[in-house]
């Protein structure tokens, strides 16, 4: 059943899943949880801070979905306002300033879809996040931990490498949003869900991800430990990395070219 | 009929914009019902006021006819005209709606890009184009618009850039959400090397356009009442189950929240692009 990927999408949705956080508090210690954006409002559905890896302090941000219907609700279910995406720039600049690392944790059906999420720039937020973290001086690595919605997810994703959970997705749409829009059915969503090509190993052959993380023991002790020491791993290798922004560059500069016909 | 007299061309732009039709006594001409104000208004009356009504409404624009009034005559140098969109994910349909998109469209994807002159002076331009799969980004608007940057940045050039787009293009799946990482970061370098960059929002420009290069100028203008957002209004209303405020997501509501500079209405874009270049030296600070 795995293989079909609308089975993904609603195993990627399981509020049973690891949330961010569950991840903060396994993989690292000492987290101390920096709330704001310094502009308006603090944004639950973004948990960030600074926390240890191994003993060296590195900046972790992670989107939090909540696991209880009352967690939800605090947590906006995971879908950010444009606050949140502020918030989540200012620590990352802050991560610059004091050279550390900067770890993402991506859950999220999308940015936050209201009114006063327009009022706020829900679109301009998630540009300039776009921008500022392609030249930002020090390592990112994201982890796309459930769902991956769209431009919501990608503003945590400008990194130099990222990573899928086996079971996420990582979409432009919500299957449910793409059947609508083109057949006018919501119900066509696990045809959408085939057509858009959103599972991990699609991501990994299109060169958007570089490694599939398995879920066979996911929320044991031992899978948040192989997890750390991949981090530790990576984290090596790119903190002496000297042409880091021009190779996070490239990364994405190569994206869709090969595809592209040449007439 | 008498209005007609009126309608006499006067300069070249008119000739060269108006529909085939002679006006001078065709009482039968075509006409196009204006959204604001309801009236019928003949074509070649709207073609010699820039698509705009008498009531202020911008009427849609194609790529070409946009560059036709805001650059120098003969001036553009079109670059990047050899790629074309393949289907990538092989996505049921999509093909088919290409070919038709080139065919209403004349063009090969929804952006074109180049250099120009703007009063004398040299800058690179890019116009997206709202007949082509409503502008959506795919992976070669993205290419695109990249190149633009980067050719820009190589040259020292300055970048004025028109943006019309339903956002990113569904049917290329997450190449297309790459491009909004991709095209960013070619913004940030160009802006890196001190150059300039005005970006011209016209309706509709919305989605992922709007959460990358739309939103990442020096200097964003927007055309009146055109919807600039990020998510669709008719999602929002669904979604929240509440009602929108009269004018949401229009350059008004965003001009009055903060996120664009000016409103420009079309007869004055050249005008007001050619000084803002100027007073960035050409758009090259250096």
């Amino acid at each position: 059943m795995n293989n079909i990927p609308y089975e993904r999408v609603k195993l990627a949705r399981l509020n049973t899943r690891p949330t961010g956080l569950d991840y903060v508090n396994n993989i690292f210690t000492n987290f101390i949880e920096f709330h704001g954006d310094r502009r308006f409002a603090d944004d639950s559905a973004i948990v960030a801070g600074v926390a240890r890896l191994d003993g060296k302090p590195v900046t972790v941000i992670a989107i939090e979905k909540g696991h209880l219907p009352k967690e939800r609700v605090m947590r906006n279910s995971g879908a950010p306002q444009p606050e949140g995406y502020r918030k989540a720039l200012r620590l990352m600049k802050q991560a610059e300033k004091f050279g550390r690392p900067v770890i993402c944790f991506i859950d999220t059906s999308g940015a936050f879809c209201g009114i006063e999420a327009e009022q706020r720039g829900q679109g301009q937020a998630i540009a300039e996040n776009l921008m500022e973290m392609s030249t930002l001086c020090v390592p990112i690595i994201s982890i796309l931990i459930g769902e991956g919605g769209s431009g919501g997810a990608l503003a945590l994703g400008v990194a130099d490498r990222v990573w899928m959970l086996q079971n996420a997705v990582y979409s432009v749409i919500s299957p449910e949003g793409c059947a609508s829009i083109l057949w006018k059915d919501s119900t066509q969503a696990e045809k959408a869900a085939d057509s858009l090509k959103l599972t991990a190993e699609d991501a990994k052959a299109f060169g958007i991800i570089e490694r599939i993380l398995s879920e066979q023991d996911i929320g044991e002790i031992a899978f948040y430990e192989r997890i750390k020491s991949l981090l530790n791993e990576e984290l090596k290798e790119l903190t002496v990395e000297p042409d880091l922004i021009q190779k996070r560059y490239d990364r994405f500069r190569k994206i869709g070219v090969k595809e592209i016909n040449k007439k | 009929m008498t209005k007609l007299k009126f309608l006499k061309p006067s300069n070249k732009l008119e000739e060269g914009g108006r529909m085939s039709a002679p006006i001078q006594n065709d009482v039968c001409e075509p006409e196009r019902n204006c959204p604001n104000c309801r009236k019928d208004i003949p074509l070649s009356r709207l073609w010699a006021n820039q698509l705009v009504c008498s009531c202020g409404h911008h009427f849609r624009m194609g790529a070409r006819e946009r560059l036709n009034i805001i650059i120098d005559n003969d001036s553009f140098c079109e670059l990047f005209t050899n790629l074309k969109s393949g289907n990538p994910l092989a996505f049921p349909g999509y093909k088919e709606k290409l070919s038709k998109a080139e065919q209403t469209s004349n063009e090969d994807d929804a952006v074109i890009c180049g250099t120009a002159l703007i009063n004398k002076q040299q800058c690179c331009v890019f116009v997206m184009d709202s007949n082509f799969m409503m502008g959506s980004m795919g992976t070669v608007v993205g290419e695109k618009i990249t190149s633009l940057f980067e050719y820009a940045k190589g040259y020292r050039l300055p970048v004025i850039g028109f943006t019309v787009s339903g956002g990113a293009r569904m049917q290329e799946g997450l190449l297309s959400l790459m491009q909004m990482a991709k095209t960013s970061a070619a913004v940030k370098q160009h802006s890196d090397a001190g150059l300039l960059y005005i970006a011209v929002l016209t309706d509709p420009t919305t989605g992922g356009v709007t959460a990358s290069f739309a939103m990442e100028a020096d200097i964003i203008l927007a055309e009146p009442s055109a919807i600039i957002g990020f998510a669709g209004a008719r999602v929002i209303e669904q979604t929240t189950k509440k009602a929108l405020p009269k004018e949401f997501q229009t350059a008004e509501f965003n001009l009055k929240h903060g996120f664009i500079d000016a409103i420009v209405p079309r007869r004055e874009q050249k005008a007001v692009l050619s000084e803002l270049l100027s007073m960035h030296n050409g758009g090259c600070n250096e």
